[in-house]
């Protein structure tokens, strides 16, 4: 049978516009412009990129859980060369931390069907980071994550993870969880066949009933942990900005004694 | 006393800076029990008196070869393992990558609520209370665990390093390990080379490049501050995207992130990507030829000059004053 791969994204605001929290404090995302998380293009240019080794039709499915717009990261992935496209939306889910958000996922998962699940390494708004692990566990299956490099020949994953005292290459029988870095390979960007065959591409919408899950188990609601607090850090005292004029390294130095860092 | 599980990172049994860091903060919330997992053949004796020298009232090991042949999930079996055995008020875990995948799978297998990448824990009447920086460390939150065990993962410089004697008492464990742990195999290993300074997102100081710097060898001008001043180097996405240093040394939202005392930028812009990896230090300075750089507006000090002027000059005044 043919490879079945998803790949998990996420719409996120852009970080290079205001980020704030909502009176609920939930992450704001009225107002905000977003985009698929540039972590994630990642993911999709490695599941492609596995796809296409493969050779024999894999198919690559692009899955989000989010509001309305979020619908604009699956046309992303799509537009980029991905197959088919889910969209998991639901008041409910508003508000979800990485347990609740898993759990849907999870689900969606399985619906869709699957060998390989690829993440990005991380989002860029929540940035845990460990939501591709939370999710294998809620599948059952392996999980290799944080890859640099990632490759699939015969039912067999194989890739490597740069860790803190070593580089590891890793190897699992599929089915199996992977994430990847912004060390894997730089994505495409969609060509003017991709855009124009993206508007034919089958794109489904799936609440939680569809999936089987109790609203009360995700969301706010359904959520392990609480925010007690946010409040923007201090802006930083302004700082001293001397141009050097021959003696600015000197001065500096006289300045890092004065703060006993000499 | 209630208990607080401490998971203990150590390098071949010798313990590292940020889980001594752990076992400070833990006395806040109850008695630490330090979880160390090792490999067969590990000598533990330096790091069972380290850890008793630091607080730890009793000390759980679990020895299996299975941690060196299978990544993460084997470490999440055993300290889930441990933590059946103490019943804790909280677990804390180091904040790195494979630190915050563990508690993750903890927490999940639990029915625990996780916080991550804490810069502080506090104690309140409603359980331990996470200080956490997020957007790029443009927010603080306070945020608590409502269900299961608090599960907690703490950056590093969170809390200065005590000395609190306690009896640390070793227990060994035996660790079942779950098929999903077998299930992946480390074909091959590949340790890092010793850099001779100390680790990024432990040092007390961090000299970073980036651009500006312009080259690899340019990066000696980098290294040879860092040195002066005893200092790990680091570098940004552009300089490490170019070549110029190890993606290891990274700082930023990709990369690593680093809190120390005093971080000094050069040739680097600011960009918030950057920004979210070393916003949380203590004492920023930067150099730049740029007046209107935006890492200016984070900066305690900053020269606007050229790096291959200021860099030198500086590093030589540092070690004559050394002298
Ligand atoms: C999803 C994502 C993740 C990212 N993750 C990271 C990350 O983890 N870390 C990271 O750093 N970036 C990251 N980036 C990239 C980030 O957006 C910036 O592109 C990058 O930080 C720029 O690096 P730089 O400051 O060295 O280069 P530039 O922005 O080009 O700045 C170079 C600076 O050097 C100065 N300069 C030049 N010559 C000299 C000289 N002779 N003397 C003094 N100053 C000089 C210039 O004035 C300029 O300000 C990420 C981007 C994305 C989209």
């Amino acid at each position: 049978m043919s490879l079945r791969i998803v790949v998990c994204v996420k719409y996120v605001p852009d970080a290079s516009g205001d980020r704030r929290f909502a009176e609920d404090l939930t992450v704001d995302r009225e107002d905000v412009d977003g985009l698929l998380s540039e972590l994630d293009e990642y993911a999709v240019e490695q599941a492609l990129r596995i796809a296409e080794a493969s050779g024999d039709g894999a198919e690559v499915t692009v899955l989000t859980v989010g509001p309305e717009d979020a619908r604009e990261a699956v046309a992303k992935g799509l537009r980029m060369g991905a197959d088919r496209g889910v969209h998991v939306e639901d008041e409910a889910v508003h508000g979800s931390d990485v347990m609740g958000t898993s759990l849907v996922l999870a689900r969606a998962v399985e619906k869709a069907g699957f060998d390989l699940v690829v993440c990005g390494m991380a989002s860029t708004d929540g940035v845990m980071g460990v939501l591709p692990a939370v999710l294998a566990e809620r599948l059952g299956v392996a999980q290799l994550t944080l890859l640099s490099e990632v490759s699939v020949d015969g039912g067999v994953v194989r890739g490597r993870r740069d860790g803190d005292r070593a580089a590891e290459v890793l190897e699992a029988s599929l089915p199996a969880v992977v994430s990847v870095t912004d060390q894997s390979g730089e994505a495409r960007y969609p060509s003017f066949k991709g855009i124009m065959a993206a508007k034919k591409k089958p794109v489904v919408s799936w609440d939680l009933d569809d999936l089987g899950i109790d609203g009360g188990d995700v969301g706010v609601a359904g959520a392990w942990t609480v925010v007690d607090a946010a409040a923007g850090r201090p802006a930083r005292g302004a700082g001293v900005v001397v141009t050097d004029d021959g003696e600015g390294g000197r001065q500096l130095a006289g300045y890092l004694a004065e703060r006993k860092f000499i | 006393m209630a208990e607080v599980v401490v998971y203990v990172d150590h390098v071949d049994g010798a313990v590292r800076k940020p889980t001594l860091e752990l076992v400070t903060l833990a006395q806040r919330l109850g008695e630490p029990v330090a979880v160390v997992l090792a490999a067969p053949g590990d000598g533990l004796d330096p790091a069972v008196a380290l850890l008793a020298e630091h607080g730890a009232t009793r000390i759980l090991t679990v020895r299996a070869g299975e941690f060196a042949a299978h990544p993460v999930v084997a470490r999440a079996d055993a300290l889930q393992a441990a933590c059946a055995h103490v019943t804790p008020a909280a677990v804390l875990v180091p904040s790195s990558p494979e630190g915050k995948e563990i508690a993750a799978l903890l927490a999940v297998r639990t029915g625990s609520g996780l916080l991550t990448d804490a810069v502080d824990v506090e104690n309140s009447g409603e359980g331990p209370v996470a200080v956490q920086s997020v957007f790029a460390a443009s927010f603080t939150t306070r945020s608590r665990v409502t269900r299961g065990i608090p599960v907690i993962t703490v950056k590093p410089n969170a809390a200065p390093v005590e000395p609190a004697p306690a009896a640390g008492v070793v227990e060994e464990l035996e660790a079942v390990f779950s098929e999903r742990a077998t299930a992946v195999r480390v074909v091959s290993s590949t340790p890092r080379e010793a850099t001779g300074r100390p680790e990024l997102t432990e040092a007390a100081i961090v000299v970073s490049g980036g651009r500006g710097v312009g080259g690899a060898d340019n990066f000696a001008l980098i290294e040879a501050l860092a040195d002066s001043l005893g200092a790990a180097v680091g570098a940004s996405r552009a300089a490490v995207d170019a070549g110029w240093y190890p993606h290891s040394h990274q700082v930023g939202q990709t990369g690593k992130s680093v809190s120390p005392q005093l971080y000094i930028a050069s040739g680097i812009s600011g960009a918030i990507q950057h920004r979210a990896g070393m916003q949380t230090s203590k004492t920023i300075v930067a150099v730049n030829k740029d007046a209107e750089a935006p890492i200016f507006d984070l900066a305690d000090y900053g020269v606007v000059g050229d790096l291959f002027t200021v860099l030198p000059q500086l590093t030589e005044e540092i070690n004559n004053r050394k002298a």
